[in-house]
């Protein structure tokens, strides 16, 4: 006996081989190759977030992580936007004001302000006096009770200066406000853009403090993604080993990857703009009353539909690189066996 | 279509593997691949699948030289291997189908060409109507059919096996043996690494017998 006879015969495979070599172009024609690609990445796709889904926990985690991070680093960049906004309202007031001597009287600070009006920089000049003073004193400082408690009103008459637009710049604001000084008449000067000034400047330093605190956070993102891909990949070894031995290229094996890394940045994306959009509703009550106080017309400002489209934009992406960069190493370390 | 030329391996721990190897193996020829553990045939065979390179001598399948072909080339002419593994290596998760088509996805195929190839290699090793099964549900020689359909699914040139039927009763194996040279029939080239020694003396085929990493018969 040679061995147990089969039980198909040689005919059958014989005409079925032929068949295939009849109707079998190389892997059919172009139409269907680019449907079969199409399909290859929405298959990637879909499988990908259903393997998300499946380990939910893990991914999960993951997410919370990421989208913390994320809304981090939006946090701080909305504080920035916020702090700009209420320099830009102080911009307008480029003004100098001149703080008269107690023992100055109305008619000499009025003739004091149209000698100041001659001045050819000098573009407007507003003479507030001792009673305009403590009226708006009492209804935005917060301390008219105090004022009132006084015998007498201690708010010296103040000449508010514009200067022409010109001026804005430079020294020569800097010397008419010296000039201004000299007057015996002025007991101080103060250049009201000079903390303006200053606290852009602040803001421009914590804008860098943004741009790389957002830094540190998207290589955090990048990193914490690619670690979640790398044991995906570790769990999926013996997939890609297979793959691999039937003939699966680097870019085959990588793909689902790529997308898990893209759902994950994506998911993260869209759950920080949620936590800083709460954080910001939570805030808004108590900055309106506040900035109320100060009768400022400051409103919140929140993520604008575009800054969401770059946000999610950019945490899909980060998630995308995370996992391409683990997913190239792993492949080349990994050694078929 | 695959010819070893002087072929040496060598690994730092272990030393010489392969020493000298020269064979020569024609297309659509079969040819068994014998010796006792340790003789050198799973090295010969990672080898010819590309998952090693070796250290002296040449190794060249179809036009390719092995030992020149760069790692993007790599996939390329995997497909034109059928490489069937002992422990079948089948995606427990996947369905039958989905096992058999994985090399016709990784290609590239359309749908439709897959579920036409599918079908057609899961005829020729009997297992029509199991295209929706799991491997795990499959019995041993079942599964081992799945593996040699994944194999064939994408017409190589040459069926590379690893003990084939390490994990199979006698009968099994023959009926696999049989499958095998079934496709020899048609062209195939095939070369089964297997220390069988009853099932390959009651088949008519060439054998190459390794000892301590030499060639020492059917070279």
């Amino acid at each position: 006996m040679k061995y147990h006879k089969p039980r198909h015969n040689n005919n059958r495979i014989i005409e079925a081989k032929k068949k295939t070599k009849q109707t079998s172009s190389v892997g059919g024609d172009f139409s269907d190759k680019l449907r079969a690609y199409r399909d290859l990445h929405a298959h990637a796709l879909f499988s990908s977030l259903g393997r998300l889904v499946a380990s939910r926990l893990n991914s999960l985690l993951t997410i919370i992580v990421l989208s913390i991070s994320i809304s981090l680093a939006c946090s701080f960049y909305l504080l920035v936007v916020n702090a700009q906004q209420l320099t830009e309202d102080l911009e307008v007031s480029n003004q100098i004001s001149l703080f008269l001597r107690d023992d100055v009287s109305l008619a000499t600070a009025n003739r004091l302000a149209n000698g100041i009006k001659l001045d050819p920089s000098v573009q407007i000049v507003k003479v507030i006096t001792k009673e305009q003073a403590l009226k708006e004193f009492e209804a935005y400082s917060g301390f008219g009770e105090a004022v009132r408690a006084l015998e007498k009103n201690p708010l010296p008459i103040v000449l508010q200066v514009i200067p022409k637009n010109s001026l804005e710049e430079g020294q020569n604001i800097e010397t008419l406000v010296e000039n201004f000084k000299q007057a015996a008449e002025v007991d101080f000067a103060q250049l009201d853009m000079q903390w303006v000034r200053r606290l852009q400047l602040i803001i421009e330093v914590a804008r860098y403090g943004v741009i790389l605190i957002s830094v540190l956070l998207g290589l955090a993102v990048l990193f914490i993604t690619g670690n979640t891909i790398r044991l995906e990949l570790h769990s999926r070894c013996d997939e890609i080993v297979t793959a691999k031995l039937v003939g699966a290229t680097n870019g085959f094996v990588q793909r689902p990857f790529l997308y898990s890394g893209f759902w994950i940045g994506f998911f993260s994306g869209i759950i920080a703009w949620f936590i800083v959009t709460v954080v910001m509703l939570v805030l808004k009550h108590p900055v309106e009353k506040l900035s109320s106080l100060y009768n400022s017309s400051f409103h919140l400002l929140f993520m604008s539909f575009f800054e969401t489209i770059v946000l999610i934009l950019v945490s899909s992406l980060l998630g995308i690189a995370g996992s391409w960069v683990v997913v190239r190493l792993q492949l080349q370390q990994l050694k078929v066996q | 279509m695959l010819k070893f030329d002087n072929v040496s391996m060598r690994y730092p721990e272990v030393g010489d593997v392969l020493k000298s190897i020269s064979f020569d193996l024609a297309r659509g020829e079969m040819a068994f691949l014998t010796g006792h553990s340790g003789a050198g045939k799973s090295t010969l065979f990672k080898l010819i699948a590309i998952m090693e390179r070796s250290h002296r001598g040449q190794i060249t399948f179809s036009d390719y030289n092995l030992n020149r072909v760069n790692s993007r080339q790599v996939p390329f002419i995997r497909r034109k291997m059928g490489l069937i593994f002992q422990d079948y290596k089948l995606l427990n998760d996947r369905t039958v189908f989905d096992n058999v088509a994985l090399p016709l996805v990784i290609t590239g195929y359309g749908y439709n060409e897959i579920a036409r190839r599918v079908r057609a290699a899961l005829d020729k090793v009997g297992l029509l109507g199991k295209e929706k099964k799991y491997p795990l549900t499959l019995s041993g020689g079942e599964q081992q059919r799945v593996g040699i359909a994944r194999a064939v699914v994408n017409k190589p040139l040459m069926i590379l096996a690893d003990e084939p039927t390490g994990n199979l009763d006698p009968e099994l194996s023959a009926e696999i043996m049989y499958l095998f040279e079934q496709f020899q029939q048609v062209g195939v080239t095939v070369l089964i690494a297997t220390h069988d020694i009853s099932l390959i003396s009651k088949m008519d085929h060439r054998v190459l017998k390794l000892d301590h990493g030499q060639l020492v018969a059917g070279g």
